[in-house]
């Protein structure tokens, strides 16, 4: 580079850009442009965003008519990296043998990542579109079943896209 | 009797003037955060009242609540009185800012001016804002914090850089009008013209100049928040903090309605057009007046405008920069224009 001798930002600049004054005068003219462009803000409360099925909220368990999908494997617990899931497993006559007794989510523990969603092979367990995740104490952070059963009606949008893309 | 009827007369524009000022300075926070939002694609506060109106009261309320906390190392007696010296200076120039003509109310003379044809306003004016960097360079030094000590510094150095160019850009417009008192000045603006036409490059350097007395961006280094945290009031909290705040605006509000005295004709409504005839009402006739009062208005508001435009367009100077342009450019710009309006004044033998 030695042989060039031109190249501080004052020797390219031309003589109306080193007065500044009419580069200032164009800068403002940007910014009161601005002012007259549609907003970006989303009054929030009043207006709620409206996730796509993509979307990766709070993991939850599709609930049929007759009862929750989970057969209580545990996959989701042992694939779970931040290990938020808690699953004991129970017995029924039913035809279906194997329910989950308890089912435990962590939400302070998830990181959304979706893997419990990838590896679960009843389709049981889905990422909702709830972003609004508000607790009082640490103790109410864990969701139990009660929380995380969610009828299946709620879910199609994102068990379609599961079945679209994964 | 009439002793005491001007008097209470004096008295009570001094209560609404300082009222209507506090309010205004509480305003134009509520501005600034408006049209800093609208600049950024934003809405800005709208939650307080319709529009947002009232969360300038929520804020001051809010200051009023807060705690008032004190540096343990901190020089208590400056400490307190720096916030006051600041808000004090603010609301001492506004005695002298010419709100209005001269109106006749039953054979009495009457203005909206508390110290009217005062003839040495502009030197009051002048003084005043460079007693205003006590209440800063104070502010700075009695919180015992480095970075508070910086900002106050800075003030200083850039207050005593600017104000020789702000002084010597008024010169030209004096020259040309031949007087001191603001109301004089304004008159010969009425039947001359407004002084920004015969003086461009001086409305420039004193907006410029202007920027850097009210500590405004893009000379906001006595508060520049990435270097010193917050500057000159990082050790004050609650009201305290809440007057070196409304003090900044007030002198940004001083600051404007002395340009539109200086450059933009104060009351004036029209340039180069006797206004009373055009409208067809009495020169001195009150109507008259009020609506000279609203432009006078209008036309500080305005600026004030341009001041906040200005802050959320141009990025900060450097300390060098700021030097430089002061003292470099400014000065000798402010020089010229006097050397040419001299020259000038003296070929056309006025």
């Amino acid at each position: 580079m030695a042989n060039v001798t031109t190249n501080t930002e004052a020797q390219r600049m031309t003589f109306w850009e080193k007065i500044y004054l009419p580069e200032i005068a164009r800068g403002l003219g940007l910014t009161l442009r601005q002012m007259f462009r549609p907003k970006f803000t989303r009054q929030y409360p009043e207006e709620r965003w409206e996730p796509e099925g993509s979307y990766r909220g709070r993991p939850v368990l599709v609930q049929e008519e007759d009862g929750e999908r989970c057969v209580a494997c545990g996959l989701c617990s042992r694939v779970c990296p931040a290990l938020a899931i808690e699953v004991r497993a129970g017995e029924t006559t039913a035809e279906k043998e194997r329910y989950p007794e308890k089912f435990e989510i962590n939400m302070l523990r998830c990181i959304y990542c979706g893997f419990c969603e990838e590896v679960c092979p009843e389709e049981a367990i889905v990422m909702s579109k709830d972003y609004e995740l508000v607790f009082g104490s640490q103790e109410e952070g864990i969701l139990g079943k009660e929380k995380l059963l969610i009828p299946v009606g709620q879910l199609q949008e994102r068990l379609e896209f599961l079945r679209q893309w994964r | 009797m009439d002793t005491l009827l001007d008097f209470g007369i004096v008295v009570a524009k001094g209560g609404v003037l300082v009222n209507a000022m506090l309010i205004a300075a509480a305003y134009m926070v509520l501005a600034e955060r408006k049209i800093a939002a609208w600049i950024q694609n934003r809405i800005g506060p709208n939650r307080v009242g319709p529009w947002g109106l009232f969360q300038s009261f929520a804020d001051v309320f809010k200051l009023y609540l807060k705690e008032d906390i004190v540096p343990a190392a901190a020089d208590y007696k400056f400490h307190a009185l720096a916030p006051v010296i600041s808000i004090a200076v603010a609301i001492t120039v506004y005695a002298v800012i010419p709100w209005s003509d001269v109106f006749t109310l039953g054979g009495k003379e009457y203005t909206l001016t508390m110290a009217p044809d005062m003839n040495v306003a502009l030197l009051v004016v002048l003084a005043m804002t460079s007693v205003g960097v006590y209440g800063v360079a104070l502010a700075g030094w009695s919180s015992n914090n480095k970075y508070s000590l910086m900002g106050g510094l800075r003030s200083s150095a850039q207050m005593i850089s600017y104000e020789l160019s702000m002084g010597l850009s008024v010169v030209g417009v004096l020259m040309i009008t031949g007087s001191l008192n603001l109301m004089e000045i304004i008159r010969w603006q009425t039947t001359g013209g407004w002084t920004v036409f015969y003086q461009p490059f001086a409305f420039i350097i004193f907006l410029v100049t202007a920027l850097a007395e009210t500590n405004r961006a893009p000379f906001d280094l006595p508060e520049a928040e990435p270097e010193l945290v917050g500057g000159y009031h990082t050790e004050y909290s609650g009201m305290k903090f809440g007057l070196l705040y409304l003090a900044e605006y007030a002198n940004m509000l001083a600051s404007s309605a002395i340009m539109a005295t200086l450059f933009l004709g104060g009351w004036d409504i029209v340039p180069f057009l006797d206004d009373a005839a055009v409208l067809g009402l009495e020169p001195n006739s009150i109507p008259m007046v009020l609506l000279g009062h609203g432009a006078f208005v209008g036309k500080s508001l305005l600026l004030v405008f341009v001041f906040i435009w200005i802050r959320w367009s141009l990025p900060r100077f450097r300390y060098d920069q700021l030097m430089n342009l002061g003292w470099k450019i400014l000065l000798p710009l402010s020089l010229a224009n006097i050397a040419i309006t001299g020259t000038v004044m003296l070929f056309l033998n006025r």
